[in-house]
């Protein structure tokens, strides 16, 4: 399986009030990130180099803070770096608030062939709840923009289960975005992360998220209109028009297929390693300014981890998990294994086998944690 | 020899004794002030984070008194609940004499009696000692009247210390090299030495603990075990200064310690005598009283591949807990296990957690019972201490359970309430005095089910911990018993099943099915849980599946941290019990006893 390339644009406008990214509000670094993501390619020239890549995934952050010259620049250098397929599946992520069509079509030009437009919602009140730096009109704007710069593969991201949200105004957004019908969506839950300023309202009480069992009714009904309306639900929180359109590069992540994650806080993968850089841009230049790798830690799965990962990560997808595959890779039948247990979930609806695979219900994809703990 | 003293500290819980050995030791100067820490004798863990004493604890220390002689003053700490009074009594049999601890703001309480009456049945001289006199509700005057009233003891003999401030420390010292007498005995008898105390340790065997009566031992001797005639060579005896010290010799009169290469566990036993091969005393000393549990329950690995592991753990930890005691058991529902006895609720949760902390095992341990007594139709009588074994109740003449006599020490104002419990936990024939006003004595004969079944929480909180509480078994009382089952998803669970007065039997059931509802997480499936006497049903609770556990995102920084989760949720669930697809954790099977007042 060809590799996935990440790289982390570790700069935002302003910052959102659930993010938990990371990303500074200062662009002043911007010239300088750049230079030393450059000698980050380098020393992963050797240890790549055996393998083709068949994605870039601009994420971040905000990539679209950078300008289309910039962007270019990074192109250019990594298609000199590392080997990539004809046909890759070149992602970008916007902000609504960063852009305008003539710089869609810049991108365009350059060979981006999928965007992601991080709307999360078409409610002006629920952006504000989220202090998002944008208005319904800026996300409205932003989708069709994508379109007329002819952009054929667009994901838009959205958020539900905000702290009073009824389901009609999430039922809103939805109908929304399917007035124009993307190729990807992602429907993010709301989770609240301590370090963030909504985490802090949080824990001072200001506001409560919906129970477990409204989260429920959210998903479920989630996953329901976009199927009917002809979208496969083919992971937790991600929904394609058509199996080709789901996320190439966000697929590595769920097999144990090679990523290299370039810049701040990228995660890598590679031979049952997997390695972080620092959190941290300042460390990230320094270590780079002198030529060691910017790896905050790394860790190398044993062979449980690494089952433990297949399952946890597997039935979080609609594929759910080959047995054949997972006998030949760990020596184990589930099936035979599990037979009681399978049985069991199979009548609660959770999951099924089929085409000789373990594969979670929608209802099952609610509870995959536990799924996986089987 | 007339340089020893050989005495323990004894008292009601919580009134000072081991903050007195603190002092005792530190003013002795045996231990650095670098490596001193409260309750210093309190070594084990689980001593420390309860703030209780578990164990029996030795130490040797010297004294220098003002009579310009040196004592070695051989001091033992001992437990003050009553589910360790074996403890005490073990540890007397050592002793010539002891300080009887009192503590000045709460008085005389029902194990300062229980106590001193040990003390007086092996003869000992007791030095009353009022302790935390610096508490501002301390009455030393109150106290000094009890002791005359109810213990029976000259208040001229009292000394008063604060074990917490240090004061009065050396007065003790004093009083025990002049009042205690020096041990009798005989360096040059044959030796017998008493086993009062052992432990496994894993590279020098089992370390017994003896006091020495007659003779003396060293290393290179051979000894003997009196019981079974087993000869060991011993490689070292000493004493104890909070670790180890190696002596050349231990003789009449010490105590001490004797490492000899015992790796035969079952050779080993609490009361036996030790001798010389070569020169064998005549005859045992004494030993112990026999314990009798009164509280049993089964035992069983999580995992049944542990079964072999858990029965080799069970003989090293018995060594250390003379008290405890088991044999063969299995369920339907858990396996193979083994029944255990324990000497209370408080006992059987302290050895649930050593058993898990010292010898790493994940056990269950069923729903506790009192031993029942049945005689069925065709007179014959059978004993019943685990309600899998309870008999078919076609074929019951009679039934009854074990009664106790309870006797508690209270304020007067706690009476009403006090009654009031007694009389819901089916005491009868309730007898009251007043040992001094504003103080009664009130006793109760109840059975012993409702004692362990969560009697002595809700005694210490209707007293607001004023009252203390102590009891006997008297005898065996007709009752109308039956046996209550737990169904999990429809499977029964032997290890749930109880045994119950049959008027209670509802409250009981509805009481076990809501205890799990609490105890049993949710899982993806709904669980029914049901209580039923024969096939009757008599209670029910539901356990709603939970619906959505997953969070949103799963990209490359969320993986590791997802995976951390799982992992951590795994070893969880591998501390839980699967009974079909339901996973039971350890806490429900004790749960169920826990009423729900408060
Ligand atoms: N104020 C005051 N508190 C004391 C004194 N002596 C002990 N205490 C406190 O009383 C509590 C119990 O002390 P311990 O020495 O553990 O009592 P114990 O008798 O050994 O208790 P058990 O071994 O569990 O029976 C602790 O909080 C001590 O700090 C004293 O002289 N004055
Ligand atoms: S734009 Fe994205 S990365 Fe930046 S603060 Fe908002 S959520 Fe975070
Ligand atoms: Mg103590």
């Amino acid at each position: 399986m060809p590799a996935g390339l990440y790289i982390h644009i570790p700069f935002c406008q302003k910052k959102c009030g659930y993010c938990n990214f990371y990303s500074v509000t200062s662009l002043a670094l911007i010239r300088e990130f750049i230079t030393a993501l450059y000698k980050e390619m380098e020393l992963y020239r050797r240890t790549f180099d055996s393998v083709p890549f068949d994605t870039i995934y601009l994420g971040g952050g905000s990539p679209s803070v950078l300008s289309a010259k910039q962007i270019q620049e990074i192109l250019n250098h990594v298609r000199n770096t590392f080997d990539f397929a004809a046909d890759s599946e070149i992602t970008i992520e916007i902000n609504p608030g960063d852009i305008d069509l003539l710089y869609l079509q810049d991108l365009r030009g350059l060979g981006i062939n999928r965007i992601n437009i991080g709307v999360q919602s078409f409610n002006e009140n629920i952006l504000k709840f989220l202090v998002r730096r944008h208005s319904r009109q800026a996300a409205l704007d932003a989708v069709a923009a994508a379109k007329r710069a002819g952009f054929d593969n667009i994901g838009i991201d959205l958020i539900y289960g905000i702290p009073g949200q009824a389901m009609t105004v999430w039922m809103e957004t939805l109908n929304a975005v399917l007035s124009f019908m993307p190729e990807h969506l992602s429907c993010y839950q709301l989770t609240i992360e301590p370090d963030t300023p909504l985490g802090k309202k949080s824990a001072e009480g200001e506001f409560v998220l919906p129970d477990n069992d409204m989260q429920y009714d959210f998903f479920m009904k989630t996953s329901e209109i976009l199927e009917a309306a002809g979208y496969v639900h083919y992971e937790v929180s991600n929904f394609a028009k058509d199996m080709d359109r789901a996320s190439r590069h966000n697929q590595k992540y769920w097999d144990h297929t090679p990523y290299l994650g370039l810049g701040p806080a990228a995660h890598s993968f590679q031979d049952n390693q997997r390695w972080w850089n620092h959190q941290s841009l300042e460390r990230y230049l320094e270590n780079l300014k002198v030529g060691t790798p910017p790896v905050e830690d790394s860790e190398t799965l044993t062979n449980e981890q690494l089952q433990l990962e297949t399952l946890l990560l597997g039935l979080r997808t609609k594929k759910g998990i080959n047995l054949e595959r997972y006998k030949e890779r760990f020596g184990r039948d589930l099936l035979k294994e599990k037979s009681n247990v399978i049985a069991d979930l199979d009548k609660a609806g959770l999951i099924k086998i089929e085409n000789g695979c373990l594969r979670p219900t929608p209802a099952g994809l609610a509870v995959a944690d536990s799924l996986s703990l089987i | 020899m007339d340089n020893i003293r050989n005495f323990s500290i004894i008292a009601h819980i919580d009134h000072g004794k081991s903050t007195l050995a603190d002092r005792l030791i530190q003013y002795t100067g045996v231990v650095t002030d670098r490596m001193f820490k409260d309750q210093i004798l309190d070594n084990m863990d689980i001593e420390r984070e309860r703030g209780i004493t578990i164990k029996s604890q030795a130490i040797s220390l010297p004294y220098k008194a003002k009579n310009g002689k040196s004592y070695t003053l051989n001091l033992i700490d001992t437990p003050g609940h009553v589910d360790f009074s074996y403890e005490v009594s073990r540890s007397l049999a050592s002793c010539e004499g002891v300080l009887l601890v009192i503590d000045a703001a709460q008085g005389v309480q029902a194990q300062t009696l229980a106590n001193l009456y040990m003390a007086m049945e092996h003869d000992l001289t007791v030095i009353p000692v009022i302790n935390k006199i610096d508490l501002p509700s301390a009455d030393v005057d109150r106290v000094l009247e009890q002791m005359a009233s109810e213990l029976d003891i000259d208040p001229d003999e009292h000394l008063k210390c604060s074990a917490k401030e240090g004061i009065g420390i050396e007065e003790i010292l004093e009083a025990i090299c002049e009042r205690i007498p020096p041990p009798k005995g005989d360096s040059d008898s044959p030796l017998a030495a008493l086993i009062f105390d052992a432990h496994y340790d894993a590279f020098r065997g089992t370390i017994i603990n003896c006091r020495v009566f007659d003779g003396k031992l060293k290393n290179g001797d051979i000894i003997r075990f009196m019981f079974n005639k087993a000869t060991y060579k011993v490689e070292e005896v000493g004493h104890f200064r909070i670790t180890r010290e190696k002596r050349d010799a231990i003789s009449a009169g010490e105590v001490g310690y004797i490492i000899a290469g015992l790796k035969t566990v079952s050779d080993v036993h609490i009361g036996d005598t030790i001798t010389l091969d070569n020169r064998p005393c005549a005859k045992p000393l004494p030993g112990f009283k026999e314990v009798k549990p009164v509280v049993f329950a089964s035992i069983y690995p999580i995992a049944s591949d542990d079964y072999e592991d858990l029965a080799t753990s069970l003989e090293k930890f018995k060594l250390n807990d003379a008290s405890f005691v088991y044999e063969k058991d299995s369920s339907a529902a858990l396996g193979q296990g083994f029944r255990c006895g324990f000497l209370g609720l408080l006992h059987l949760d302290i050895v649930q957690e050593r058993l898990e902390r010292e010898y790493d095992l994940s056990i269950i341990l069923s729903v506790p019972s009192v031993c029942y007594r049945f005689t069925l139709k065709d007179k014959s009588i059978v004993d019943i201490d685990n309600p899998t074994h309870y008999p078919d109740p076609s074929s019951i003449d009679k039934s009854e359970e074990p009664y106790i006599r309870a006797s508690m020490m209270l304020p007067e104002r706690y009476l009403g309430a006090v009654m009031k419990l007694c009389m819901d936990k089916r005491g009868v024939n309730s007898n009251m005095h007043y040992l001094s006003p504003g103080r009664v004595e009130l006793t109760y004969e109840m059975p012993l089910a409702e004692v362990i079944y969560d009697f002595y929480d809700r005694f210490k909180s209707v007293t607001q911990g004023y009252g203390s509480f102590d009891y006997d078994l008297i005898d065996y009382r007709e009752s109308n018993l039956a046996l209550m089952d737990i169904l999990v998803n429809g499977i029964k669970v032997d290890a749930l099943s109880q045994i119950v007065h049959r008027e209670r039997a509802r409250a009981r059931a509805l009481l076990a099915c809501d205890r799990l509802k609490e105890e049993i997480p949710r899982q993806m499936f709904k669980i029914a849980i049901q209580g039923a006497i024969g096939g009757e049903i008599i209670a029910r609770s539901t356990i709603t599946p939970f619906r959505k556990d997953v969070i949103a995102k799963c990209y490359g920084g969320d993986i590791t941290r997802k995976r951390k989760l799982l992992e951590k949720q795994k070893k969880g669930k591998k501390r839980m019990k699967m009974i079909g697809n339901v996973s039971i954790p350890q806490s429900a099977f004790l749960a169920v006893l826990k009423s729900d007042t408060d």
